[in-house]
């Protein structure tokens, strides 16, 4: 019984190509639209927690200034070195302890040039940060105690500046200092907020501070606490002991911010997450208008054929099998339409992730929700005009013009 | 005449309606059909024949009376038995054809036999053989838009006969058919009834339609007027 309302609805909507293929396009785009956005979505959401991967372990980063909103910082006294050294001396629970002053800073090679970060700090930096070498070596503390002219560019610099050519052991300029190039850093792509990661200079700290900026200040303190300590006491300890070096009475809010770089992933993960789940929402409802398109269409049907319908009844159809013959074709519709949703989705799902350069993930769970909510909303939507051609009387229906 | 009838009408009732536009279509009809016979049914349009046919082909239901199917009371059947009685035991032609649209001729005879569950083989087979008996064996994937009006009325018959129906019933099945195709119809359906011992009630406006029938039933104002045997 089921077989052959199959065979007639399979009949009936070739016979009506065209018009099939407009009521199923709701249902199409309602589909596709989910299953890209969950796709696009949980590759995003995988990005973002690789990212926080390759950020280093349990990494704070303590920056001056009062955390308005996000990037929002109100100025304020920037640290010392010796904040940096009291922290490392009197928190409990640290492995390395990163001082850095930095600044925007035009580096020069020959006839290139290229704006980029320069950062002046310790040899701590690196391991806190996750940085390794690639080629060449890192600075010593020695030479970071003394301020010696080297410096450790990333990949984005050393492309930019020596296109082809080895960078190691050639001298680049900041601004008046000339520094020897003796390592290039391990690409490590984009961060979680989009930024390059590879587009830095790296000097000693007191290099940078004598001979480019001039001054004492220290704007970040990267801190790597111990796997297995609780970073919020961490954090605590940070705060008290700055709140303490920066002369803040009791009443006065922290004039300096300590980040938990894994909160901030966690945060946006779970912004990614929000964002798909608005999206497959705003997906669903175009699933439900495809639905009613179907309803519509099959109303239209059942009307357009009523004689069909007297015919089918007059040579002894059943009720059921007469609801089953509409149901079916409403369930054909919507499914197929799924099924081609589906393919288009993979598809674009699949452009776009190279597009946006998100990785694409194969959400299998999604695609079988998406195929059997189509063919629900087939039955659902389908029952209406199919009960409604099933009750028709047969006299009527024959005597229908 | 035989012991068991094929069906019997006694004091059969059918009205429209209630209250004071109620409207009487069969006043208390008593008929009976025998297996084998070719029966023509005749009245002026109102007298109730319409209402007859789709009571005696299970369209519809008495108001009151007793309407007896090979023994069976159909009046105490429901929607879905007698839509069965109607798949197992009746055939039916229309005036205007009925075929299903875009439809070729050999699927528009199948159609019975799917509600039959038949396989795909026997279906095709059936349905070839049924229009090859009505001449038409050559116009299989035709659709009926592609056909004149007496070979689509042929593919209709071709259909009521597919499944060898105790019971053709035919309403006005020359209705549409110039005189020469309903001819051809009338000697049609006398070669079915005469062969395959189908009994045939046809409804006809025409007497030269009604003259190969071996009996004439005349209605009027919801009763039977006349009804006599010619040919017999």
């Amino acid at each position: 019984m089921l077989g052959n309302a199959l065979l007639l609805a399979f009949r009936t909507l070739r016979r009506n190509a065209m018009r099939s293929l407009l009521t199923m396009l709701g249902i199409i785009i309602g589909v596709a639209a989910v299953i890209v956005v969950v796709t696009l979505g949980s590759g995003a959401t995988q990005q973002v927690s690789q990212q926080v991967a390759s950020l280093g372990s349990n990494l704070l980063m303590v920056s001056v200034g009062k955390r308005m909103g996000p990037g929002q910082v109100s100025g304020a006294e920037a640290f010392k070195l010796a904040d940096a050294e009291a922290l490392a001396k009197d928190v409990y629970g640290l492995v390395a302890v990163a001082p850095v002053a930095s600044g925007s800073t035009t580096a020069i090679y020959a006839n290139e040039n290229w704006s980029t970060n320069v950062s002046g700090t310790t040899d701590a930096f690196f391991s806190v940060s996750n940085q390794p070498v690639a080629e060449g070596r890192l600075f010593t503390a020695s030479e970071a105690r003394l301020g010696t002219a080297v410096c450790v560019i990333g990949q984005t610099v050393a492309t930019k500046l020596f296109r082809l050519q080895n960078p190691l052991n050639n001298r680049i300029r900041l601004q008046k200092l000339s520094c020897e190039v003796i390592g290039v850093l391990k690409a490590k792509g984009q961060s979680t907020m989009g930024t390059d990661q590879d587009d830095l200079v790296v000097v000693p700290l007191r290099t940078y501070q004598r001979r480019i900026a001039g001054n004492q200040e220290i704007n970040l303190i990267k801190v790597s606490v111990q796997s297995g300590h609780d970073t919020e006491k961490v954090k605590q300890g940070i705060e008290s002991i700055l709140r303490t070096r920066r002369h803040l009475a009791s009443t006065e809010e922290n004039n300096f911010n300590v980040m938990d770089m894994k909160e901030i992933a966690a945060m946006l993960s779970s912004t990614t997450q929000t964002m798909t789940g608005m999206l497959s929402a705003v997906g669903a409802v175009s699933l439900l208008v495809g639905g009613i398109g179907i309803m519509n269409i099959m109303l239209v049907s059942v009307t357009e054929r009523t004689r069909e319908i007297g015919i089918r009844l007059a040579i002894g159809a059943l009720e059921n099998e007469v609801l089953l013959q509409f149901l079916v074709e409403a369930v054909v519709l919507s499914s197929f339409g799924g099924l081609i949703g589906i393919l288009l989705a993979l598809g674009i799902a699949l452009g776009l992730s190279g597009l946006l350069q998100v990785p694409f993930v194969f959400q299998g769970g999604i695609v079988l929700t998406a195929f059997l909510f189509s063919a629900a909303v087939g039955v659902v939507f389908g029952y209406f005009p199919a009960r409604k051609a099933a009750r028709l009387d047969p006299i009527e229906a024959l005597r229908h013009e | 005449m035989a012991d068991n009838p094929l069906l019997a009408l006694q004091g059969v009732t059918k009205t429209y309606g209630t209250g004071d536009s109620q409207m009487h279509a069969l006043a208390g009809v008593n008929l009976t059909i025998n297996p084998g016979e070719f029966v023509a049914v005749m009245g002026p349009s109102g007298s109730g024949k319409s209402t007859c046919m789709n009571i005696l082909g299970c369209l519809d239901m008495p108001s009151g009376g007793d309407y007896h199917f090979q023994g069976v009371n159909v009046g105490g059947l429901t929607r879905d038995q007698r839509a069965l009685l109607r798949r197992h035991y009746l055939g039916f032609v229309f005036q205007g054809f009925n075929l299903l649209n875009r439809t070729t001729a050999l699927e528009n005879v199948e159609l019975p036999l799917i509600y039959r569950g038949l396989d795909t083989a026997t279906r095709h087979r059936l349905a070839k053989a049924a229009l090859d008996a009505v001449g038409l064996s050559s116009r299989e994937t035709h659709t009926p838009g592609e056909l004149s009006g007496g070979q689509q009325q042929r593919v209709a018959i071709a259909r009521a006969i597919v499944t060898a129906p105790c019971l053709l019933l035919a309403d006005e099945p020359t209705g549409n058919l110039d005189s020469k195709r309903s001819v051809e119809i009338m000697e049609l359906l006398t070669a079915i009834n005469r062969d395959q011992g189908i009994t045939v009630v046809m409804v006809t406006h025409e007497l030269d339609m009604a003259d190969y029938a071996k009996r004439i039933i005349a209605f009027k104002d919801g009763l039977i007027e006349s009804d006599r045997i010619i040919n017999g």
